[in-house]
């Protein structure tokens, strides 16, 4: 059963109620309340997406691709926003790489610019083009790809050879499909596909333009069926909600760990400061597109709605209840309001860097080594995610989850559990 | 099935091939390590005279890692926990987690063995994070735009670290026909020329052993070879490989077909191998534990040592050695396929240098592995110079040196199934435990909580031991001989296939599967290898299921 209030019936006083009542069974079900709306948000819109998607490929033109592209753009707010369960929830650990991996060798799928390397010893699949070659060899098997399926793609090709860049599935594949390389590198630009990709007879540039169209129905197919179930993991009943409230204590640490995870070593680590270590627009997160800055934002969102116990859903509506924030108010309000300072003052860090790149400079042009603005931008946002991160571990210990937040947290320092 | 201990009556005694001491080697090599030779922290316990007390005294010191001495009182405990399994009806206190605190859930996919250890706070996560970046970047060569990602080269064997540790995982040999030979790679040396000069370790081992094989990189190819090369300069060779299908008989009717490879150095780029290369095939080895093995204190591996076989076992177990130049002393070796490395930030950069040609503040040239008779590859252009100093400089080596040390070791799935049980019993009582030895306990760490005093169950002794002629390579490695390796940790063994997409072991992956792998052990584990063919096919199945719960 999911709560739906409005902001206005927050406003009106509920917040007071909820610190009174706030037990950790009761944030526990906010939590998993926003999930499944998260997971039900994101399967709606890869669903649009699927029909713009599919209206692209029967009547191919610039606006049945630019309307497959907004669709993309807007599958990605919700689910943006639900990469915070992915840490501290084992379920959605183990199932995210078929939906969100990257970076990927877009060569595995579709033809590539000469420039990108062709088939490299690192990866001998790098260049295999499957929408070229409707047969081919992978570790010493031969495999029939004349029909492209959601099954061909998510149980041969994906991490095809155990390589974790032959990604083939999910989000960041069907957006190569629509896009294509971002050739610009850090200058200004992003993939630049045109939609005569999907054209049919002699109009087709690119080659093979049925079989592209083949494969990106097929894996967008293949996502929607990955976001139904898990969809239907965080519902009333569902697997990972129940693991969730199976040990409240255990429950409220995950989500708190995730929160850290996601902010420091995900966000601010190998999403924000690797990617300026090597001033490398391939360490950008949405290439194709160059949607990174919207990834980053929703990321960030989404570990704000967790603490705030809110979810402000695609259709306008609100999800909220007891809250994390209620629970550490109790304990130590003047850490609540800090943490809560903090992720604002995150969201700030973030909302600037999307600006910056929605008025032109791309995050991949604050990539390029020596532009100082962009580093400016970037590092303001790892500072803001890691400085978050340090009250995040206050409130772990602030709600006595120290021994519960880590796994394992057992050790020989504990005489008595290995000598007993 | 046999009581435990019984095995030993029928033991075939085996003659290794180990020099013969000569003189009083204890002797020499206390004068030769002379003052260099540290307090040993750490407590060796049960250590007497004898080389081991030699070795003891100069390694026990473990003066890569900042350790806090263990006390008397946490040395009895440490002793208590550690001894060998008795009991087998049920699991043994903290079994179910391999790498302490540092165990991670067991995921059930492709990355189980790439998460962070699970004791790691938030901050160690960014780094674990930015260091994985590192291990899964693809280098280019020079000169690129992207100047933090160039210097491949200009002779590599893979473009970036994860491209043969798959998926953080085991590496395998190339499948039938393959263009590249992938994560499977020839070291090569050569015998040293007679009047060549000692080299420190060499009269180390000199005085320790009595004798010492001396070996040199091959004058044109260097100490290993690369089958890839940036464009314009020849690769130094291709692979060949060929299998012979064989079959063992094995009780109750049971066959085993094993496969014995045969390598070859073809299409030479670079002119003939010098006279009497010795070539060692290798894997990439699996990732995971590598900070808790090396936290492991020298003095408890050396504890292990029998190199003279004094208990009569038929197992000697000999610690390889290693000179660190930078402190003018030994260390003990514990990394690599024959232990010839003695840190996980060396064995890093010496991949980086050798696998990938990628130069960093321990291996400072551009050229990676090119020899002085490689000419033109040494004049390449390479990626150093830049503000970076060196291809990978100090501070990116940390990162992958961190991100290698954490990689976290998975739960065990179900230690408790009664199959796994028996097969435990069956592990112990077959004499696998000699060798692939259960427990460790780490050191108290200063500065590396993750690492810091935990009860480690990597099944390794990471001693030398003659494994036959079978698996020999006929080429030593510092103190180990050519017929001697590492013993293999056996921790996450059963997550292979999961992870790496196939199932092959050993030095080579010439193993299809964890029975052949066993099949295949001589030497030393020879009773072992014949108690496993002879024994009723249920306990064969029993032990196969215990590995796979590891």
């Amino acid at each position: 059963m999911m709560r739906q209030i409005t902001l206005g019936l927050l406003a009106a006083g509920l917040v007071p109620l909820h610190a009174q009542a706030a037990d950790r069974a009761a944030v526990l079900d906010t939590y998993a309340d926003i999930a499944e709306a998260g997971y039900a948000d994101s399967l709606a819109t890869a669903q649009v997406l699927r029909q713009a998607v599919g209206e692209l490929v029967a009547a191919p033109s610039q606006a049945t691709l630019d309307a497959a592209r907004a669709a993309w753009r807007a599958a990605r707010v919700p689910y943006q926003q639900t990469e915070v369960f992915r840490f501290g929830n084992p379920i959605v650990d183990d199932w995210e790489g078929r939906v969100n991996a990257w970076p990927l060798d877009e060569g595995l799928i579709d033809y590539v610019d000469p420039g990108y390397g062709g088939a490299t010893d690192e990866n001998e699949y790098a260049a295999l083009n499957v929408i070229a070659n409707p047969s081919f060899t992978l570790s010493g098997e031969t495999v029939d790809a004349a029909e492209i399926t959601p099954a061909l793609i998510s149980e041969v090709l994906h991490e095809a050879d155990g390589v974790e860049a032959n990604v083939a599935s999910g989000y960041h594949a069907i957006e190569f499909l629509l896009w294509g390389q971002d050739l610009n590198g850090t200058g200004p630009g992003a993939g630049n596909r045109p939609w005569t990709d999907y054209a049919a007879g002699a109009d087709c540039t690119g080659g093979n333009c049925d079989r592209r169209a083949q494969y990106l129905l097929a894996a967008t197919d293949l996502l929607v069926s990955d976001l139904g179930y898990m969809a239907a993991q965080w519902a009333e009943g569902g697997a990972a909600r129940a693991a969730l409230l199976a040990d409240p204590d255990a429950g409220i640490a995950a989500m708190l760990t995730g929160m850290g995870s996601l902010s420091y070593g995900e966000q601010a680590g190998e999403r924000m400061k690797l990617g300026l270590m090597l001033n490398d627009p391939e360490e950008e997160h949405d290439c194709f597109s160059d949607n990174t800055h919207m990834s980053h934002y929703y990321d960030g969102l989404g570990v704000r709605n967790v603490y705030l116990g809110t979810y402000v859903r695609v259709d306008g509506s609100t999800v909220a209840g007891p809250s994390l924030s209620d629970l550490v108010a109790a304990a130590d309000p003047e850490l609540d309001a800090r943490l809560k300072a903090e992720l604002d003052a995150t969201m700030a860090a973030l909302t600037a860097i999307r600006d910056a790149a929605e008025g032109g400079f791309s995050y991949d042009m604050m990539l390029a080594q020596g532009d100082a603005r962009g580093e400016a931008l970037i590092m303001a946002g790892v500072d803001a995610l890691v400085t978050q991160t340090r009250s995040i571990e206050r409130a772990v210990a602030a709600l006595g989850l120290d021994k519960v937040a880590f796994e394992g947290s057992d050790s020989l320092d504990n005489p008595e559990a290995v000598f007993q | 099935m046999p009581a435990a201990g019984t095995w030993r009556a029928g033991l075939v005694a085996l003659a290794l091939s180990l020099p013969a001491a000569a003189g009083s080697p204890a002797a020499d090599a206390a004068d030769l390590a002379g003052d260099a030779a540290g307090d040993p922290a750490g407590g060796g316990a049960g250590l007497s005279g004898g080389l081991s007390g030699v070795l003891a005294r100069d390694l026990a010191g473990d003066p890569h890692l900042d350790a806090v001495p263990r006390t008397a009182d946490e040395a009895a405990r440490v002793r208590a926990v550690t001894a060998p399994a008795t009991d087998f009806s049920a699991p043994e206190p903290y079994e179910s987690r391999p790498g302490g605190a540092a165990t991670v859930r067991a995921r059930t996919n492709a990355d189980a063995f790439s998460q962070p250890s699970a004791n790691m706070s938030f901050d160690d996560e960014l780094l674990f994070k930015v260091g994985n970046g590192l291990f899964r970047k693809t280098w280019v060569s020079s000169p690129s735009s992207t100047l933090a990602s160039d210097g491949l080269g200009p002779l590599y064997n893979a473009r970036g670290c994860q491209s043969c540790h798959i998926k953080d995982g085991r590496g395998h040999p190339p499948p039938p026909g393959a263009e590249a030979a992938g994560p499977l790679f020839l070291r090569i040396s050569v015998p040293a020329p007679p009047d060549a000069p000692l080299s420190e370790l060499e009269a180390y081992l000199a005085a320790l052993d009595g004798g010492v094989s001396r070996a040199r990189p091959d004058p044109v190819y260097g100490s290993q070879l690369q089958d890839l090369a940036v464009a314009g300069l020849p690769a130094e060779y291709r692979l060949g490989i060929t299998y012979e299908e064989f079959p063992v008989p094995l009780s109750g009717g049971e066959t085993a077909m094993l496969r014995r490879p045969a390598y070859a150095a073809l299409d030479l780029g670079y002119g003939p191998l010098a006279p009497g290369a010795m070539l060692s095939p290798r894997v990439a080895p699996p990732m995971i534990g590598l900070g808790l093995l090396e936290a492991v204190p020298a003095a408890d591996i050396l504890a292990q040592e029998d190199p003279d076989d004094a208990d009569g076992d038929g197992i000697s177990g000999r610690a390889n050695v290693v000179w660190d130049a930078a402190s003018g002393r030994p260390l003990l070796g514990r990394f690599g396929l024959k232990a010839g490395i003695a840190t996980v930030r060396e064995q890093a950069a010496a991949a980086f240098a050798g696998d990938i040609g990628i130069s960093s503040p321990l291996h400072p040239k551009g050229w990676g592995e090119c020899t002085a008779a490689q000419a033109a590859c040494r004049a390449a252009p390479h990626g150093g110079g830049d503000a970076r100093g060196t291809e990978i400089d100090g501070h990116g080596l940390d990162l992958v040196t961190f991100y290698s040390r954490n990689l976290a070791v998975p739960a065990r799935r179900d230690p408790g199934d009664p199959d796994v049980l028996r097969g435990k019993s069956v592990f112990y009582e077959t004499g696998c435990a000699a060798c692939h030895r259960p427990k460790f306990v780490t050191h108290r760490l200063a500065g590396q909580p993750e690492q810091s005093f935990q009860l480690i169950w990597p099944y390794t002794d990471l001693l030398l031991h003659d494994m036959g002629e079978g698996l020999a390579d006929n080429r030593p490695e510092a103190r180990a001989t050519g017929r001697e390796w590492r013993t293999a940790p056996l921790w996450g063994i059963g997550l292979t296939g999961q992870v790496g997409g196939q199932s092959t072991f050993l030095h080579d992956g010439r193993a299809r599967s964890l029975l052949e792998a066993i099949l295949w052990h001589g030497g030393e584990a020879e009773a072992a290898r014949q108690r496993v063919v002879a024994m009723p096919p249920a306990d064969r199945a029993a032990l196969i299921r215990f590995l796979e719960s590891l």
